[in-house]
């Protein structure tokens, strides 16, 4: 894996992606002089806002903060939050039932999550092609045209958003998880609810799984092939690298499966992983410190999930993951739109977490919250449904946050991103025109990790950007915008 | 009553009140709620808030401070009236920093809760953005003054209940802030998390340590009941 970075200064096109979730997120793509193109960069400016804006906060308020940092997964924040800071409360171990809620709200929010994307965002392409007009590419069409997937998206997100209400008193931004526990147990009105729909739920997920499987089939090589390389893995494992979205040890694979590390504690996280800073971009290069720079950079989310466990403890989701493994003929999976695949067993896998959970007699406990030995920081880590997430708090005698360090998941995949746009790039690319297909299938690539660049204008069909084609002198030859 | 009870009128509503009582004490126990901030009922009466401004035999006072009287005649519940009040909530909103989305108060505090009950969903003046100090140094309270609205609460509880004067305001205009009678911080003074002052604040600016977020939504003071119910359903007394 070489570094993609060099630079040359022929011709620069620009696209703009404007957004309302993460900020504002930017892909330059640069040209060398014969017209061919020599790296991408992926700007975002993000969450180092954040990092700085919580500093004096006092601890027991972040977890309730930093869930507003993100508009699709709030609750993958507020629980990370709420785990580190159960280390500054000095509890080890919450209690049975302050941990199932916690995972049971987790689990909510991965399948609205990855409902989310897959249906709402990702669908419209998989289904109708990347090349399909823009105004067909949208999830309004997809309801027209398959009432019953979008049954589905409805449905199943809906439900992932009952649990977290269920679990953490709102949909969108619950408050229950705080230091050292939660504030509320799961009321039997609620879960006997829950209980009703959840066969149903699943039974959608396998539905939804089964139709990607085939879409899969019919496109074959270009599931395979589309922005495809090669790269390390990280994830969070439980025991025996059992797949554990919640909580567990971090592992990190190679390209063809070895083990990098393995086990690691994520308050070590520091020993593992180097956060570089580069000049252009408001976001880090997080890598993998014994490789290095260059060799160090790895992929996290659903496809990171599923190369790094070695087996996942629900039933229907094991049997899928082996079928899924067998693409990579016991190496690991790489391709970027398998990324797909691997949020639908990720997605089947939480429905099963959940009706396993509504079965568990500890979430009506009544044993909440636990307290400690005040400590001077503290560091979690969770799987969110972009994948691994830490965060780092120090916090002083004053009990006020004095610094905050977070590796969200689009930073973690920042350099696969630069990868995906500049394979785009490279093959649909032809000349100095900027063509609605590149757009597209940028669109697309960008989609297969992270949609919160686009999402919240994609569902409406369309994804804002602004296309500049620079010539070496930095002239604007053209420029498009899509709107 | 001692039988020198008289009545007057609130809102075309007898109400029996006592010599020495004042408008919003004897409309309290007749179960007509006058929108309020700075009062509380076990504080010497003040005056900063205005909140509790009516029209009083034609002119506007205070209810808080101001005495009843036999045949007076009050109106409280009137459209400008109201629309006053939004304009003073709309002010302290965006005078502070309150952002009740993170704010550990929300659903418990009282300048949220009139906002809700006055029909205001957001503000809709440009907020100031002002500097305001966080004093953490006490081991078991903070004051966050970005969200102090001046009401003088603690200050009368700190000195008439408690009886050590830790607060005190300093400045004028837009420059006044909540002050401390120590050279620096809080955890210098006599204070304590077990003070009335502690826990008389209507919002999110002295808080209890480590007690934020507590209560589940849904179950905070004002989510079960809006501000002022529970004046208005008192026994014998009409709900609005
Ligand atoms: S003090 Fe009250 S009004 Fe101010 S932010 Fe907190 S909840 Fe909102
Ligand atoms: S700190 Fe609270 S009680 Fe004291 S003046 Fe400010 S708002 Fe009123
Ligand atoms: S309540 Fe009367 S002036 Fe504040």
């Amino acid at each position: 894996m070489s570094e993609p970075s060099t630079v040359s200064r022929a011709r620069k096109l620009e696209i703009d992606p404007v957004t309302r979730v993460e900020g504002h997120g930017k892909v330059t793509i640069r040209l060398d002089e014969a017209g061919k193109v020599q790296e991408a960069r992926f700007h975002v400016v993000e969450f180092r806002g954040f990092e700085r804006f919580i500093q004096g906060k006092l601890y027991w308020e972040v977890p309730v903060i930093v869930q507003r940092l993100c508009g699709i997964c709030p609750v993958s924040h507020h629980l990370a939050a709420a785990k580190a800071m159960d280390a500054i409360a000095g509890v080890d171990a919450v209690t049975p039932t302050a941990d199932k809620l916690r995972r049971l709200m987790h689990y909510g929010q991965l399948l609205q999550s990855n409902a989310l994307h897959i249906f709402h965002l990702a669908s419209p392409d998989l289904l109708f092609g990347f090349g399909a007009p823009a105004e067909k590419r949208n999830i309004v069409s997809v309801l027209e045209t398959f009432p019953e997937i979008g049954k589905w998206a409805i449905f199943i997100r809906k439900y992932g958003q009952e649990v977290i209400k269920a679990t953490g008193g709102k949909k969108i931004h619950p408050t229950s998880a705080v230091p050292g526990g939660v504030t509320q147990n799961l009321c039997v009105e609620s879960r006997d609810a829950l209980r009703r729909d959840i066969e149903q739920i699943l039974s959608w997920c396998l539905l939804a799984l089964d139709k990607l499987k085939q879409i899969v089939a019919e496109r074959e090589a270009e599931h395979k092939d589309f922005a495809y390389f090669e790269s390390n893995y990280l994830s969070l494992v439980g025991a025996n690298g059992v797949m554990d979205l919640y909580d567990g040890t971090l592992r990190a694979i190679d390209s063809a499966g070895g083990v990098i590390f393995d086990g690691v504690e994520p308050c070590l996280y520091r020993e593992q992983l180097i956060e570089e800073v580069r000049p252009w971009s408001f976001m880090k290069f997080p890598h993998i410190r014994s490789l290095g720079r260059d060799q160090g950079w790895y992929r996290v989310g659903p496809l990171a999930q599923l190369n790094c466990a070695a087996s996942i403890d629900t039933p229907i989701a094991e049997a899928e993951r082996r079928l899924f493994m067998n693409i990579g003929a016991g190496r690991p999976v790489h391709a970027t739109l398998a990324y797909h695949y691997a949020r639908l067993i990720c997605l089947v896998h939480s429905a099963e977490k959940i009706q396993q959970l509504l079965f568990d007699d500890d979430l009506q406990g009544d044993d909440l919250i636990l307290s400690g030995q005040r400590r001077g920081s503290g560091v979690s880590c969770i799987e969110a449904p972009r994948g691994t997430l830490i965060h780092h708090y120090e916090v002083d005698e004053r009990d006020q946050v004095t610094r905050a360090n977070l590796i969200v998941s689009t930073t973690s995949n920042n350099e696969a991103l630069n990868r995906a746009v500049a394979s785009v790039a490279t093959t649909y690319l032809s000349g100095q025109e900027i063509t609605e297909g590149l757009l597209n299938h940028i669109e697309v690539a960008i989609r297969a990790y992270d949609p919160c660049l686009s999402c919240a204008t994609h569902a409406l069909g369309q994804m804002p950007l602004i296309v500049t084609l620079e010539d070496a002198a930095g002239e604007v030859v053209d420029r498009k915008v899509k709107q | 009553m001692n039988g020198q009870e008289f009545f007057f009128t609130v809102d075309g509503r007898q109400v029996r009140a006592e010599p020495g009582q004042t408008i919003i004490a004897a409309c309290d126990a007749a179960g007509i709620y006058i929108p309020r901030l700075c009062h509380h009922p076990d504080l010497k009466p003040a005056g900063h808030c205005k909140l509790c401004s009516c029209y009083i035999d034609g002119r506007r006072a205070s209810a808080c401070t101001m005495p009843a009287a036999p045949g007076m005649v009050v109106i409280s519940d009137n459209e400008e009236l109201n629309n006053d009040r939004r304009v003073v909530l709309n002010m302290l909103f965006v005078e502070g920093n309150h952002i009740c989305a993170t704010c550990e108060k929300s659903g418990d505090c009282e300048l949220q809760a009139l906002a809700y009950r006055l029909d205001i969903p957001s503000p809709s003046l440009p907020y100031q953005w002002q500097r305001y100090e966080i004093d953490a140094s006490h081991p078991d309270v903070f004051i966050d003054r970005n969200t102090c609205v001046l009401c003088s609460r603690c200050i009368r509880a700190s000195r008439d209940l408690d009886g050590k004067s830790v607060f005190g305001f300093a400045g004028r205009g837009l420059g006044m802030r909540l002050n401390i009678d120590a050279k620096a911080e809080l955890d210098e003074t006599t204070f304590s998390a077990i003070d009335k002052a502690a826990k008389i604040c209507p919002v999110g600016c002295i808080v209890i340590k480590r007690t934020g977020y507590r209560t589940p939504v849904g179950l905070r003071r004002f989510d079960v009941t809006p501000i002022g119910s529970d004046i208005e359903n008192k026994s014998g007394a009409k709900p609005k």
